[in-house]
């Protein structure tokens, strides 16, 4: 299997080219069993490479198996590689089985839906898509694998093209990650005009060896940051990852919570020698993932949609991920990626559950008391919740804790740690707040639903319960991967990623966590954890919608601004997107006072130079003329 | 005999009356012979250039132009009556459905 | 008579011959037509169509293949001169060239096949067309081997000649007639200027020749009636690729020309001004880098924001593709300000790898067109992935190569580019160009946003083997290129490696 490592990605891009081709007539049995089939083999190959690979090389070397040259010049050029390292492995099979898991569910989900064949066969591209991203053995590689889940993305995204609002999101999302993308591909031009390569391994050996400029290092890591934060859907670019929602359910569940948008924490632990070389870039990256753990946090506080809650969640947790990157724990952030896509993956299937018991409803507030009626999404729906609000002993206890750790005790920038880490902190009491916010107003009290919803409730069929299951059980023991050091058990990510992270000299290496501080950290974790809990529990578990009428009428400009999320959307809507047909809407922002100048002139001129250019056709070749002369005089003139 | 800048001078006045004929006349034959007239300036400096040279190159090119000129003229005046049958009218303002 | 002279000319004597007697085509056709049948432009009525008409397209077809076969067997022949330079030193049969050559015969006749439905549908003479195809494909020949500005210019002349009456060739279309009538003045006057410019290098250097003049100029201190001269040549050569100012031809021409035609203005005749453009700059100016660079970089960097940002608004797809073409010229100028080996690999690179995807898009709007011109707004766009999943996939390849996302081609060429702009010092022109390619993406996805995300319109298609044709070459070429380039790098790294060479000297003039 290790020489042949395509063959991962080949398995499920065989069964898009099946799917593809020949689904529009097959039956629905076919199509599934035929996308299933193809994620399954990847799985199983992922599976057999990685025992083969830790047999070989139990320390964590890197493994490549060259496909072949993509294209060389002089002593520049770029392969087509995949390689095998601690990180690449982690990657490979988090994302091809809770891929297999999701496959499945969908086989249960979409079983009514018309567009069947193309979505397993967009669902299979991604697959192979993403894991040509994580196996991949340069940037460029990885570069194909992202543009390659962008575009799967935005296509699941827009898969409900009927309705108005899923094209748009489709195409909202495309263009914030082409402002990333803008910076991914400048980092990798400025990598091959000054390394020549972009290759992992020699990238960081030449960054290593020292003699690089660090305004050049600094500059790759925040342009490689600035991808990241388009596709990881940090601040400023994470506006697009609450409207993709629009998409599918198994697919928000993959691509935009488990797999696809974590692309940009390993990109960053991918690159962590650059990183480390370069600490404020490190500093650039930690202060952002707090900043956006925070904000989306109090964003999801008010959100009434139950999807909406869960991606402003996942914004919120990718931030801490970044905290955890950002500060040099390489192996948290990764660990928390691993755990947030067990819990995550399990809170948004168990939402398409809920969904697809209440008729499409989303709206929390006509749920309610769906406790009894779906017992098996209820309580992993609930496990997952006690995960992620990082209650004790779950696994998002322990890759929380130690990401927070990590920040109170990092060696980078000690005093700006010790800020993430306030900022991490209270994002955490948001975090068990709003989940159990969730949990309560949807499962607890009274049906709020019309008679015809609560007549069709049913629990969901076991193609999509069983893998509710799995994902609970693995957000429990997930944790014991990466038990901490006071805990005098073996650390098994914690060692295994240590071989992605090697030592090189003027930087620092792993993050020794003194024990007082450890303690100290994971008391006050567990203390905000469980009076996030408890606030929910007395705000909600009882009253229901009564307390949200209450804070209304006692803070109405505060709520309405989260509710309304900051605004923030109608900010980009305005100086990214149409700018002509936003102006107007642009405009009367301002009236409300929200959205500051600068910004309406970049869209105004945007609109402006659009009308310019336009104005200068004018179709009177008298007037070409005159401009082939003005061109010709600019000309003489620019040389004088 | 004058001087090569003589020959430059009036060059260069003949092409720029010829390339402001094609920016203000509207009568689409005008503005045909106003290219003429670049050409010819650009033949003129070829001629004198030869000549202060001793090169016999820049008078093989002015006979290459004035043949092509010819040519150029052909097309220009077939497409002038493809105009003049479609708008009876060969003001070339007028033609500006194209725009934008 | 050196018969060595005239087998390097054979491939476009045969063209010569073959596109003469194509205007005869219908004299020596079995059945000869009625009387009162037109030929040129200022003819009357469009001629009855007449089953003879269809025997045109393989004829042209034919004539091609004889001239690749000729081409490839003279370049064979002649394999082992470096620069085999024939006729007083007038037309070289170098690498260079014979990779031009073959990419012009190719896109023709890519061209000949877009062109099938269209002259069966207006019923205007297929003969004459061909002939002017042929004409102009010998005009590109010559510029592509021209190394003596006569030469050079003479080809131009040929090929823009023939382009002026393509263009106008819906004889009773308003808009046609306008685009020939735009296109025209416009293009003398250019044509004019670059002669101009010609004449002063000429007074200057004592020479029309390119090796001539890069001799003398190596030898020169600048002056201002040479840089004179450079700037009016550049003005006229940015003229004739659709580079910002010089641009404002280029919508309304494309829109108004014959789609096919406008497939040949965006893709051969764009390539063949390059490959001069490439050559003239390359192997004579490069002496005058510093002088002449920095304003081929502000045209590089106004055709690129021009050219992207007025495409945004656009919704007829012809002119958005005439926008975005104006655009991809402006990256190709990097190639040429760099002035590097890789940016002369770049200009290769890209002009194939873009000629193919434009072409590939033309077939697939052909596809959509109902009548003469139909079909061209993005709206018609919409459901395509219903009606037509195969293309509506191909065009999201093509496209997805435009905008430079690997794997597909287009990367390749970008890459090449954007490197060779930043090797060479020009780190803000390729950031200008990497947003702006980002903005690019942002247009081409409004087509796909149609084909994929809305619901379609029950337009007809008409999917004829000729259009299947032209879009599967074009989609092979732009998936093998981008998965597998080293073929297509190789060979355009023997290609360039004379013009490399010549990147590569000192500058020793200022």
């Amino acid at each position: 299997m290790l020489n042949a490592l395509w063959l991962i990605p080949a398995a499920p891009f065989a069964g898009f080219v099946v799917n593809g081709l020949f689904g529009k007539r097959a039956g629905k049995s076919f199509v599934s069993a035929v996308a299933i089939l193809g994620s399954l083999l990847a799985a199983i190959f992922g599976t057999v490479a990685v025992f083969q690979y830790h047999a070989l090389y139990p320390h964590g070397e890197r493994y490549v198996d060259l496909v072949y040259n993509w294209f060389s010049s002089g002593n520049v050029g770029a392969d087509v590689a995949f390689q095998l390292d601690p990180l690449s492995v982690v990657m490979l099979l988090v994302v091809t089985w809770v891929g297999f898991l999701i496959h499945v569910y969908s086989v249960g989900y979409m079983h009514d839906d018309t567009g069947y064949f193309r979505y397993f066969a967009y669902l299979n591209l991604f697959l192979s898509e993403m894991l040509i991203l994580v196996l991949g053995s340069s940037y460029l590689v990885m570069f194909v694998g992202w543009e390659g889940v962008g575009l799967c993305s935005y296509l699941l995204i827009g898969f409900y093209y009927k309705t108005d609002y899923a094209p748009a999101a489709g195409t909202k999302a495309f263009v914030l990650n082409r402002i990333g993308d803008f910076g991914f591909l400048i980092a990798m031009f400025l990598m091959f005009a000054y390394f020549g390569s972009v290759d992992f391994a020699r990238v960081s050996q030449l960054a290593a060896g020292g003699g690089v400029e660090p305004w050049l290092l600094t500059a790759i890591c925040l342009l490689l940051f600035l991808g990241a934060t388009g596709k990881s859907a940090q601040i400023p670019l994470y506006v697009w990852l609450p409207d993709a929602m629009a998409g599918p359910t198994p697919v928000s569940a993959l691509i935009h919570a488990a797999t696809m948008v974590t692309a940009g924490v390993y990109m960053v632990a991918r690159s962590n020698v650059l990183y480390r070389l370069a600490p404020d870039a490190m500093m650039v990256v930690a202060v952002i993932g707090g900043a956006t753990a925070l904000f989306a946090a109090t964003i999801a506080l008010r959100q009434w949609d139950i999807k909406k809650v869960l991606a402003y969640s996942t914004i919120s947790q990718l931030g801490f991920m970044f905290i955890g990157v950002g500060v040099g724990a390489f192996s948290a952030g990764v660990f928390h990626l691993v755990t947030h896509a067990f819990f995550k993956a399990c809170l948004f299937l168990g939402s398409g559950s809920v969904i697809h018991a209440m008729s499409g409803e989303q709206d929390m507030r006509s749920m309610g008391g769906l406790k009894t009626k779906i017992p098996h999404t209820y309580r992993t729906f609930a496990i997952a919740t006690y995960a992620i609000a990082g209650l004790p002993l779950a696994s998002g206890f322990f890759s929380k804790d130690e990401i927070l750790a990590s920040a109170w005790a990092t060696p980078y920038f000690p005093t700006v740690g010790k800020i993430v880490w306030a900022l991490g902190t209270i994002a955490a009491f948001c975090t068990a707040f709003y989940m159990y916010r969730l949990l309560y107003l949807t499962f607890d009290g009274k049906f709020r639903g019309t008679h015809e919803q609560e007549h069709h409730l049913h629990e969901s069929p076991s193609s999509m319960v069983v893998p509710l299951w799995i994902l609970a059980i693995l957000a429990i023991f997930g944790g014991l991967l990466g038990l901490p050091e006071i805990f005098h058990a073996p650390n098994f990510i914690g060692s295994w990623l240590a071989g992605a992270v090697p030592e090189i000299p003027g930087a620092h290496h792993l993050i020794e966590i003194p024990a007082g501080s450890e303690w100290t950290v994971m008391i006050v974790s567990t203390l905000i954890a469980l009076a996030g809990w408890w606030v929910a529990r007395s705000m909600y578990k009882d009253k229901q919608l009564d307390t949200d009428r209450a804070i209304e009428q006692r803070v109405p400009g505060l709520a309405r601004a989260v509710e309304n999320k900051w605004y923030v959307d109608e900010f980009y809507g305005a100086t990214v997107v149409g700018p002509l047909k936003q102006l107007s809407i642009f405009f009367w922002r301002i009236v409300d006072g929200i959205i500051d100048g600068i910004a309406a002139m970049l869209g105004y001129i945007v609109a402006g130079i659009g009308d310019l250019l336009r104005f200068f056709q004018t179709g009177n070749v008298r007037n070409y003329a005159l401009m082939l002369f003005a061109g010709v005089v600019v000309f003489i003139w620019i040389f004088t | 005999m004058p001087s090569t800048q003589a020959y430059l001078m009036l060059s260069a006045t003949l092409f720029c009356v010829g390339l402001i004929g094609v920016i203000i006349r509207r009568n689409m034959i005008t503005v045909l012979m106003c290219v003429e007239l670049m050409l010819n300036a650009v033949n003129i400096n070829l001629v004198a250039f030869s000549d202060r040279l001793s090169s016999l190159e820049g008078q093989i090119f002015a006979i290459f132009i004035i043949t092509i000129a010819a040519g150029e003229a052909a097309v220009g005046l077939a497409i002038i009556i493809q105009l003049y049958r479609l708008r009876t009218s060969i003001n070339v303002d007028e033609a500006r459905e194209l725009h934008g | 008579m050196n018969w060595n002279d005239v087998a390097v000319l054979l491939p476009e004597i045969i063209v010569t011959i073959g596109a003469s007697l194509l205007l005869l085509g219908p004299f020596l056709r079995r059945k000869p037509r009625p009387a009162g049948m037109s030929l040129g432009l200022g003819a009357g009525q469009p001629a009855e169509v007449s089953t003879g008409d269809e025997s045109a397209k393989w004829w042209m077809l034919a004539l091609l293949v004889i001239t690749a076969i000729s081409l490839i067997g003279v370049s064979w022949a002649a394999e082992g001169l470096a620069l085999s330079a024939g006729f007083s030193q007038m037309f070289a049969l170098d690498a260079f060239s014979i990779f031009f050559k073959l990419l012009f015969i190719v896109v023709i006749a890519m061209v000949a096949l877009l062109s099938d439905d269209f002259l069966r549908e207006s019923r205007y003479s297929a003969w004459e067309y061909y002939s002017l195809l042929g004409f102009a494909l010998c005009g590109m020949m010559f510029m592509a081997s021209g190394v003596n500005l006569i030469t050079i210019w003479v080809g131009l002349e040929l090929m823009s000649l023939s382009s002026y009456i393509l263009a106008g060739y819906y004889k009773n279309e308003e808009k046609s007639t306008e685009a020939a009538m735009k296109y025209f003045i416009l293009g003398a006057v250019s044509s004019a200027i670059l002669l101009y410019g010609i004449s002063l290098i000429y007074g200057v250097c004592g020479s029309l020749n390119l090796m001539d003049i890069e001799k003398s100029l190596s030898t020169l201190i600048s002056n201002d009636a040479l840089m004179f001269g450079i700037m009016l040549l550049a003005a006229g050569l940015c003229f004739k690729v659709a580079a910002a100012p010089f641009h404002v031809w280029t919508p309304d021409v494309y829109v108004g020309a014959p789609t096919p035609i406008t497939a040949f203005l965006s893709t051969a005749s764009k390539a063949a001004a390059f490959a001069i453009f490439a050559r003239i700059f390359y192997s004579a100016l490069h002496d005058f880098h510093l002088d002449w660079s920095n304003v081929l970089a502000t045209v590089s960097a106004l055709s690129m924001i021009v050219g992207n940002l007025a495409a945004i608004t656009q919704t007829n797809i012809k002119r958005l593709l005439a926008y975005s073409s104006i655009g991809h010229a402006g990256y190709v100028l990097l190639g040429i300000i760099s002035l590097s080996d890789w940016g002369i690999r770049g200009i290769l690179i890209y002009t194939t790898v873009y000629v193919f995807a434009t072409l590939g898009i033309w077939a697939t709007i052909l596809m959509m067109r109902r009548h003469e011109y139909a079909g061209e707004e993005i709206d018609d766009f919409e459901g395509l992935s219903k009606r037509a999943p195969f293309w509506a996939f191909a065009m999201v390849i093509f496209l997805l190569s435009l905008g430079g996302i690997p794997p597909t081609a287009g990367f390749i060429g970008k890459y090449y580019l954007f490197s060779a702009a930043i090797e060479a010092g020009y780190g803000w022109l390729a950031i200008i160009a990497v947003v702006m390619s980002a903005v690019s993406i942002f247009y081409y996805f409004k087509i796909v946003v149609a084909m994929y995300l809305r619901e379609g319109k029950e337009a007809d298609m008409v999917i004829t083997r000729p259009l299947q044709v032209v879009g599967a070459v074009a989609l092979a070429v732009t998936l093998i290129f981008g998965v597998l380039p080293a073929p297509l790098i190789t060979q355009v790294e023997q290609s360039s490696h004379w013009m490399a060479t010549r990147a590569a000297v000192p500058h020793v003039g200022r």
